[in-house]
């Protein structure tokens, strides 16, 4: 394989990774300084069966409690997502029991004051912050759930579509709130009762329902495969 | 050299490549590259199946090699069940949920299994979007002829005639449930164009589509109490006398007990095989896309179709180490990013369909244009910071908050540097040969999503699978929660297994392999 020379990334740190000392759920094990702590775990010879899910940081199966060296904060991070460093602790977040309440999305009579009977812990915020310090995805959950009460559903929507749905927002809550969940509700509401019916959607339907397509299919499906081949062809 | 020293031809050559129309290949020039250089014709990595419904068929050498496995159970287990209902559902991203939603509100008592939890999927990893023809100018009619093109002609027309004709409902339906799809200024659904297609055509919740999806349908199914058995991984459907399907076997990965479930039908929505790491690829696919759904269809006897083609997306990171394999959006490149090699020249139109981009990547590695990293991999520029001089700054962050902040974690800023992408192992084309129930050949067994095949011929449009999922999880929960009210519960046997161990023994299985293989073996070996 022909191969300019020049075209190589060949930083240092990079070539040869240098081995940490990381903590594994109180363990202390040796990996290569900046794995993902999921890979870290597996180096070290942990099967993982709960915390690994879609490995992209999408899915929020992996949320995962971190401290690094000397500092006394633990803070939160997706396990897939987050590189090791020398001193490192971490240890995973076990399923939270954390309520959900159950609705018929649709059928939501006043969807701002159900959040209130749905989840009547939501107005009790006392404003710490935990839950906004917490997140992996920097959004600003406090702020989301103020919105909420208020009924600024929109907003929250928005705030919260990088939404995980960890869950590492909850078990921090003083006031028993799961953020979270609170915003799936409050977005999807926002969803079904709030965003403007797009019409041509509808149009499209009844033009389905109403055959306004058949001719054109009648003519495409009756081609062998060289016709339909060239009409193809012409489709640009 | 250090990386921001490689990425500044990148930078130098953005405005001149800026003026620059790249026409996308004819039909002869494209089939010639793909030829050489596409991993599906690297003959080397593929091999007949030995036995089976798909005998002296090729795929590659690591599925070929579980679908000829035996099984983890005995002819003489205790078939008792746990459990009894209706449907079945095997699997839990999209189309899964999409499936027993369908089923439970039809009526049906449903029970969704799913080897890690609810949700843990590819489909909550789909950024691009989800392909529905619903602006004026576009029509079904377009959106068929778009995926056959893409397809290479190859593609079940029923099937993709259907799924194009169905799309719009099912939009409705997300929308009536709350997902937030992205709007124009009139309130109309705002469409995006996606590669390989003619017409803008993808639905999209920024660059979170699939999450959104996901986060609404695992809702739905929580609040419409769908009986859930999570951490339960399939290993052996059970078949009556007649070889119809009636249920399956699970393994408790908690405690690794068999659990036992008696179906009417049962509906496997088990997706890809990107955790195979065929041909050595890094993969873009979740930590279960391990293809079990497959392997337990063709024990039973279901035909597959197209399994000896697989979707390597063009762009999966290839640098930082953390990231290899992981997906760098399509969108990317739908809103004007460049494909860019080590010399900063252009190499082929980004949006052409997802095959022919990844062979040219590959030929321009392989032509030596390639950076290469530390660990021996190669790949090419994706010019993200264009989109900020295109389309002004703060596009990238605005656009695609998944793919900032998932670079951002590892200190790299894409919307200021061009990111290193090489093609990645993302999508399995074919699958289990279905008709328009999403039903196989085996009766009462139905296979709905990226475990199905026939619909996506030899290469998937982009936003093509999200409509996939939706399209033929409704249709199998339907059809199998319709069937079951006149129906009884038929008898629980491995006599499938005893056949297939039987016509194994006559070809010998040498492997010794079990599948399905549930988890993909990535603990080192310590000590």
């Amino acid at each position: 394989m022909a191969q300019d020379d020049a075209n190589v990334i060949d930083q240092p740190e990079v070539m040869k990774p240098r081995m940490v000392t990381i903590e594994i759920a109180g363990k202390k094990v040796e990996v290569p300084e900046g794995i993902t702590v999921v890979k870290a775990m597996w180096y070290a010879g942990i099967d993982v069966v709960r915390g690994v899910g879609c490995l992209g940081g999408f899915c929020g199966a992996c949320a995962t409690y971190y401290r690094t060296k000397d500092d006394p904060k633990v803070r939160t991070c997706l396990a897939c997502q987050m590189a090791v460093q020398d001193g490192m602790s971490f240890t995973m977040m076990p399923p939270f029991p954390a309520r959900k309440a159950t609705y018929e999305i649709q059928k939501l009579k006043d969807p701002k004051q159900d959040l209130f009977n749905l989840y009547p812990e939501a107005p009790l915020c006392r404003n710490c912050n935990a839950c906004t310090e917490a997140c992996p995805q920097k959004i600003d959950v406090r702020e989301g759930v103020w919105k909420a009460v208020f009924g600024d559903f929109k907003s929250v929507s928005e705030m919260f579509m990088d939404c995980v749905m960890c869950g590492m927002c909850t078990p921090v809550c003083i006031a028993d709130i799961a953020p979270n969940l609170v915003a799936l509700y409050v977005s999807r509401a926002q969803g079904a009762h709030f965003s403007e019916k797009p019409v041509g959607l509808d149009t499209r339907i009844k033009e389905i329902q109403d055959g306004r397509f058949n001719d054109e299919w009648n003519k495409i499906l009756k081609m062998n495969e060289k016709e339909l081949a060239e009409h193809c062809a012409t489709v640009k | 050299m250090d990386i921001h020293a490689l990425q500044q031809i990148v930078h130098k050559t953005r405005d001149a490549r800026r003026k620059q129309t790249i026409p996308k290949f004819s039909p002869a020039d494209r089939d010639q590259l793909i030829h050489k250089y596409h991993p599906d014709f690297r003959a080397s990595a593929y091999r007949p199946i030995k036995f089976g419904p798909n005998e002296g068929d090729k795929t590659v050498v690591e599925l070929a090699t579980l679908l000829e496995g035996d099984s983890s159970i005995q002819d003489n287990a205790d078939l008792t069940p746990h459990y009894t209902c209706d449907v079945l559902v095997v699997g839990g991203g999209g189309a899964g949920c999409a499936a027993a939603l369908h089923a439970h509100g039809a009526g049906a008592k449903t029970i969704l299994a799913t080897k890690l939890r609810l949700g843990d999927s590819n489909s909550v990893m789909a950024q691009g979007g989800m392909q529905i023809s619903v602006a004026p100018e576009d029509s079904p009619v377009t959106h068929f002829i778009d995926t056959l093109k893409g397809g290479h002609m190859q593609n079940d027309h029923t099937l993709l005639k259907v799924m194009v004709e169905d799309g719009p409902s099912i939009a409705k339906w997300l929308l009536e449930l709350g997902v937030l799809f992205d709007r124009q200024a009139d309130g109309n659904l705002h469409v995006k164009k996606g590669g390989g297609s003619s017409k803008p055509r993808l639905l999209t919740c920024s660059d979170y589509t699939g999450l959104e999806i996901m986060r609404v349908l695992k809702d739905e199914v929580i609040n419409q109490k769908i009986q859930l058995l999570e951490f339960a991984a399939a290993v052996e459907l059970l078949s009556d006398d007649e070889g119809n399907c009636t249920g399956a076997i699970f393994k408790d990965l908690d405690n690794q007990r068999h659990v036992v479930v008696a179906a009417k039908s049962v509906i496997l929505a088990t997706g890809g095989i990107g955790r195979l790491h065929i041909q050595g690829f890094p993969t873009s696919n979740h930590y279960g896309a391990t293809g079990d759904g497959l392997c337990l269809a063709y024990r039973m006897g279901a035909k597959l179709d197209h399994i000896d083609t697989f979707q390597y997306h063009p762009s999966g990171a290839v640098y930082p180490e953390q990231l290899i394999g992981a997906l760098v959006t399509e969108g990317i490149r739908s809103e004007g990013g460049h494909l860019v090699n080590a010399k900063g020249e252009r190499f082929v139109n980004e949006l052409d369909t997802r095959d022919v981009v990844s062979s040219s990547i590959i030929r321009e590695c392989e032509e030596g244009r390639g950076i290469r990293t530390m660990s021996g991999r190669v790949g090419v520029w994706l010019d993200t910071p264009l989109l900020d001089a295109e389309h002004g700054p703060g596009t990238v962050e605005k656009h695609f908050p998944a793919m900032m902040m998932q670079f951002e974690r590892f200190g790299i800023d894409i919307s200021k540097d061009p990111v290193l992408i090489y093609p990645t192992l993302h999508y399995q084309n074919g699958g289990v040969k279905i008709d328009t129930n999403s039903e196989t050949n085996v009766k009462n067994l139905f296979v709905a999503g990226e475990a199905s095949g026939g619909l996506h011929g030899r290469n998937r449009l982009m936003g093509n699978s999200l409509l996939d999922l939706m399209v033929f999880g409704k249709r199998s929960g339907l059809t199998a929660a319709g069937r079951a009210k006149s129906m009884m519960q038929g008898k629980l046997t491995v006599k499938h297994v005893q056949r297939f161990r039987a016509e194994a023994k006559k070809h010998g299985n040498p492997s010794g392999v079990i599948s399905p293989m549930i988890l993909p073996a990535y603990t080192r070996k310590v000590g």
